[in-house]
């Protein structure tokens, strides 16, 4: 009896002294924790949540906002809702939010703005017939698509700017439907970026095992001044080595001079904005990664099995795709994966080197809130763009495991 | 017959691997060795054959009130970046490098992901979260921000480090009667070292290399080195930019010999 609650009492203590070490071992980490929760995690966090938010139709008229939920959205709306909107109107004027509004509709219908402002302008005082009023004043007012986009502009959260990312919308009848052919842009652009990703990955692959391959199996002298010769780009930095190519590349610079004095083109050839310069651009910048990712996982391959199937009598081609090429995986996995990974969020690279029909998806969220300012279509190809990452990243660190990452 | 088959066969392809890595290197090196001698053309093109040998593109820069500007903000951010997350990302490491450290399968992802996140997301986002603390134009937002970005490399090279190093040397230590500050401080923290500066170089190569948080969240007043490159390019590309590459490139390789001299430093070190 005794000894039992003895042995009891020893584990009680063993398991309160692991506990107690792992709070303490848990307690290290967490100022860097609590950091990034406030500069990493929340600004992400409050960007993907901007992706449902509609709030400037309730904030500035939220009585028509509750008068347009209870329409079924049919056809025109009854007279309650443009009373109060031709109530609401003036007083989001005077309050100075019917500006902010004005600019969330114009998202969804680019006249909107002029409709609205035109509205506040003429408005009469009193009317017995707002509908007929308002129609009379500016005939858009008698079209059902105005009264929908306001419809939708009344529903917080919304799903319409994570919709809109996917090129589409809630149409009238209340299915979902997609842009028409010529304002579809999100889906392609999406479609451009993995393109373009798995291009450069593909590349760095096809150039980097080689040399990961040279460096695992030169001696060690020459084998170290060609790491220094894969290593010094690498730390140069990203924007040097985009301006470089941004100079060797132009029409009259130096890889067209070149080419034309050795006779190989008789005209310089287009290789800066346009695909071909974003390509070479961040396949320089994203080679690095993959040549050292393959070289770690080389080099602690033992040649001994090289020389045995050889010394077995197998072709050294043949050698190589059974007995070598399937030990490098790893490495060739991590690196294509790193690759892919980074090269979906380019942002610099593409918008240097790259036309007009090559941006990446990280530039169009930066034009969404530069120039649009629309943050709820910035946030939803956000959400997008990270959940892509995130997938990729789980992935990763399942095959590979993010502590194994080296640099250097 | 067939072992004379076998050996062309493998001497062709070593010679070819030879023949790509070669071609590969060139690419590699390629734009950093043009673009360092025309950074010394007297003539302000772009191209080959260069018309004088001339430092006047240096002179621009070292005189440009911009330039100066810059540099002095690259070191200032970089330098307080640094300083700060080397000291929270060896700290995080240090319990990391535990084994009884619990959800690591789940905490070590988080501390990697600012490195894997598309850097505009998180740039975009730190508006949202700044503008309404006064951080938008300010120092100290782009110091905070970019001490987010570096803290995965001193995670990773710290964590590293740690795992490599032999317990029984802070066992011995504390077994003689030294206390966990002491043990830490005699012996945890001169073995760490190398990873730890290892770690703050990727940090400040991180922070020194950032245009694009800056360009969301800095003012003018805030514009570093990278920064006032891009403005060069977009609005009037001239050869003073050649040069600030040129030194750019000198500090990349200074920071390679740096971090060489660590890891010779490191392998000496017995452990």
């Amino acid at each position: 009896m005794t000894v039992a609650t003895d042995r009891d009492d020893r584990a009680g203590a063993f398991r309160r002294a692991r506990r107690r070490d792992a709070r303490r071992a848990f307690a290290l980490a967490l100022p860097l924790l609590a950091f990034l929760l406030v500069t990493f995690i929340a600004p992400i966090a409050l960007l993907l949540t901007r992706g449902v938010q509609n709030p400037e139709l309730g904030q500035a008229m939220p009585g028509l906002a509750a008068a347009l939920k209870s329409w079924d959205g049919t056809g025109l709306p009854d007279e309650r809702i443009a009373a109060a909107l031709a109530a609401e109107l003036p007083k989001a004027q005077a309050e100075g939010t019917l500006g902010t509004l004005a600019r969330r509709l114009n998202f969804d219908l680019p006249e909107f703005r002029s409709l609205l402002l035109k509205t506040a302008r003429r408005l009469p005082a009193t009317s017995d017939n707002w509908m007929a009023a308002l129609a009379a004043m500016d005939e858009r007012w008698s079209k059902p698509e105005v009264w929908h986009v306001l419809r939708r502009a009344a529903i917080d959260p919304t799903p319409d700017y994570l919709l809109a990312g996917l090129d589409a919308k809630v149409g009238p009848e209340g299915g979902v439907v997609s842009a028409p052919a010529g304002e579809a842009v999100y889906v392609d652009a999406f479609a451009r970026t993995f393109w373009i990703s798995a291009v450069v990955t593909l590349l760095c692959l096809l150039l980097g095992y080689p040399v990961a391959w040279l460096l695992a199996n030169l001696p060690p002298k020459p084998a170290g001044r060609l790491m220094i010769l894969v290593i010094v780009p690498f730390w140069t930095s990203l924007l040097v080595r985009t301006t470089a190519w941004y100079v060797l590349l132009q029409p009259g610079g130096v890889v067209n001079s070149l080419l034309l004095s050795l006779g190989i083109v008789s005209e310089p050839l287009a290789l800066v904005f346009n695909r071909t310069g974003v390509l070479i651009g961040m396949t320089h910048i994203l080679l690095p990664f993959m040549i050292l990712a393959i070289y770690s996982v080389m080099k602690g391959i033992s040649p001994v099995y090289m020389r045995a199937a050889l010394s077995l009598g197998a072709h050294p081609a043949v050698a190589f795709l059974r007995i070598y090429l399937p030990q490098t995986l790893p490495g060739v996995g991590a690196g294509c994966f790193l690759v892919f990974v980074l090269a979906i969020g380019y942002y610099i690279t593409p918008a240097l080197l790259g036309g007009a029909g090559d941006e990446m998806i990280s530039q169009l969220i930066a034009i969404q809130t530069n120039q649009q300012l629309n943050w709820g279509l910035a946030g939803a190809l956000s959400a997008y763009l990270v959940l892509f990452t995130l997938v990729f990243y789980f992935i990763f660190n399942r095959l590979v495991g993010v502590d194994r990452l080296r640099f250097g | 017959m067939a072992t004379h088959n076998v050996t062309t066969t493998e001497k062709l392809a070593a010679r070819g691997t030879r023949w790509v890595a070669t071609l590969v290197v060139v690419f590699l090196m390629a734009p950093i060795l043009v673009i360092v001698p025309l950074s010394f053309n007297s003539g302000s093109y772009f191209s080959y054959p260069l018309e004088g040998f001339s430092l006047r593109w240096y002179e621009a820069v070292f005189t440009a009130p911009d330039w100066r500007h810059a540099f002095a903000n690259s070191l200032i951010i970089g330098t307080a970046s640094t300083l700060l997350a080397t000291a929270l990302g060896t700290l995080a490491a240090l319990g990391l490098a535990r084994s009884e450290f619990p959800f690591r399968s789940v905490v070590m992802p988080l501390l990697i992901s600012p490195m894997i996140i598309p850097i505009v997301v998180v740039a975009v986002g730190l508006y949202l979260v700044f503008a309404p603390l006064g951080l938008i134009d300010n120092y100290l937002g782009v110091i905070l921000a970019h001490t987010a970005l570096g803290t995965p490399f001193v995670v990773i090279t710290v964590t590293a480090t740690l795992l490599s190093f032999d317990r029984s040397l802070t066992r011995a230590a504390a077994s003689l009667g030294a206390n966990p500050w002491t043990v830490f401080r005699r012996i945890t923290l001169p073995l760490i070292t190398p990873g730890v500066a290892t770690g703050a170089i990727f940090a400040f190569a991180t922070s020194f290399d950032e245009v694009i948080v800056i360009l969301f969240i800095g003012g003018t007043d805030q514009r570093t080195v990278p920064r006032q490159m891009w403005t060069g390019i977009r609005d009037r590309i001239d050869p003073s930019i050649l040069a600030v590459a040129t030194l750019l490139i000198l500090f990349a390789i200074a920071l390679f010999l740096t971090l060489n001299r660590l890891r010779a430093g490191a392998e000496r070190t017995p452990s």
